[in-house]
């Protein structure tokens, strides 16, 4: 599933709501109990004074074994590049072991927020072509946004397309605008 | 061996640094060296609680402080004032407060200066039960509470996804940091604990590849800084209290010299 729009439309905040990490206003999401979510936010800034490293990045929010790690690091293909700081990572880089990390949890849903930010076409690709690979090789659910509609047609078996609500309301209903649930939802299929 | 006030301040002393190591390096990750100003300074307030309620000024400092974490997270989810403003606000009020509040005591001799700096040569055998007591509780919250909030710490999203509940984690951790300075405000003073989380962690730094080799090395400056800073405050009849920080910013200084760049 790929989720696309325009800048305000409300694309992070639906998937932040569909993750459970904002309380909604309106509607329902209802969510397996047991399901196994993983996530690759928009950004993450390091924060220098916190000395991290690949691997160490890797057990975050779990305890793995190693060779879960180097499965998870070599199935983005960072297996050769060793333990270091991940503040000196590219910004590729740094997306595919956000990947890794989240694949170590065996998600049955993953979740990604604009991953090809700041990454240039060729890196893009690689990194499309590997999330499709993930999908293959796993069987996971994939909840994907992006902001480019040819990307979402390749990628997604289903494309939503989030409006944002400026389009068809006065101005004074701007500041709702942040607001997925108000947000109007069309979705097609390619 | 215990009868020696020497000695009595070194034990104190250290066990205060195994705490203010790991602990420290979390204020340092978390940007909390304002957030740890405010903490000390609303000890005066509890200082007049304590005196209000007749318990042990420890306790007073430690209920008050933590009401303070609390109005803090309250104010920081429900007003759109900055967080550095939020604190400013409670610390020098709290203290403001305090001031007013221990005045309404004239009876009540008080040693202020032994509040503002410390006096870890005057620690009893009761506060050394207390620092190391609290100290071991500290360390096992800590311990217990590593992971989630190194995740929090990183990315309260990621955390949240992991089902690490970030927000609590916050809140236990405020608390952590209030219990500390509370039970260290007797060995440093209110306005010198801070220094003794952020310079050691601070020095660290640059020699750690991982949060946990930083949190260690940290308390191993931090325990040599209040044993050089004792002894030295003996051998040349310095303030305690200041001594160890004195001697924490000397081995800064001296790490930052020998290794100049970023590791």
């Amino acid at each position: 599933m790929c989720l696309i729009g325009a800048n305000g439309a409300g694309k992070t905040t639906c998937a932040k709501a569909v993750l459970g990490l904002i309380e909604i206003s309106e509607g329902s999401i209802e969510r397996a109990p047991s399901l196994e979510v993983g996530y690759v936010p928009q950004k993450l800034p390091f924060s220098p004074s916190l000395p991290l490293t690949v691997r160490r990045l890797m057990t975050l929010t779990g305890r793995f074994d190693d060779n879960v790690i180097d499965e998870a690091l070599k199935s983005v293909g960072l297996d050769r590049l060793g333990d270091p700081p991940v503040t000196t990572l590219s910004g590729g880089e740094l997306q595919r072991l956000l990947l890794a990390r989240a694949l170590a949890h065996r998600p049955d849903l993953l979740v990604l927020d604009e991953p090809d930010q700041g990454i240039d076409i060729a890196g893009a690709d690689r990194l499309y072509n590997l999330i499709e690979q993930i999908r293959n090789d796993l069987g996971c659910g994939i909840l994907l946004i992006s902001h480019d509609l040819q990307r979402a047609m390749d990628v997604g078996d289903d494309v939503c397309v989030l409006v944002p609500y400026e389009h068809d309301v006065p101005t004074e209903d701007k500041a709702r605008i942040p607001n997925s649930s108000s947000a109007r939802t069309s979705a097609s299929t390619p | 061996m215990l009868d020696d006030f020497f000695t009595r301040a070194l034990i104190a002393g250290i066990g205060l640094a195994l705490v203010t190591g790991p602990a420290g390096c979390f204020v340092v990750w978390r940007r909390l060296a304002y957030f740890g100003e405010t903490i000390a300074h609303s000890a005066l307030l509890g200082v007049a609680v304590a005196i209000l309620l007749d318990v042990n000024f420890v306790f007073g400092i430690l209920v008050c402080a933590c009401a303070i974490v609390l109005v803090m997270f309250y104010l920081e989810r429900s007003d759109t004032l900055p967080a550095d403003t939020i604190l400013g606000l409670l610390c020098h009020s709290s203290l403001a407060v305090g001031l007013v509040a221990l005045a309404f005591f004239p009876n009540v001799r008080l040693n202020l200066h032994g509040l503002l700096f410390g006096d870890i040569l005057g620690v009893s055998r009761f506060d050394l039960i207390v620092v190391w007591a609290g100290g071991a509780v500290a360390l096992g919250v800590l311990w217990w509470l590593w992971r989630p909030l190194l995740a929090a710490t990183v990315n309260v999203d990621l955390a949240a996804v992991a089902g690490l509940r970030p927000e609590r984690t916050h809140l236990i951790f405020g608390f952590l940091v209030a219990a500390v300075i509370a039970v260290a405000i007797k060995i440093v003073g209110v306005l010198l604990i801070v220094a003794l989380l952020v310079v050691p962690a601070a020095t660290v730094r640059r020699f750690s590849t991982s949060p946990e080799r930083m949190a260690v090395a940290a308390t191993i400056v931090g325990v040599a800084s209040v044993v050089g800073g004792l002894y030295s405050s003996a051998t040349f009849d310095t303030p305690s209290g200041p001594s160890i920080v004195v001697t924490a910013l000397v081995v800064f200084v001296i790490t930052r010299i020998l290794r100049p760049q970023q590791a």
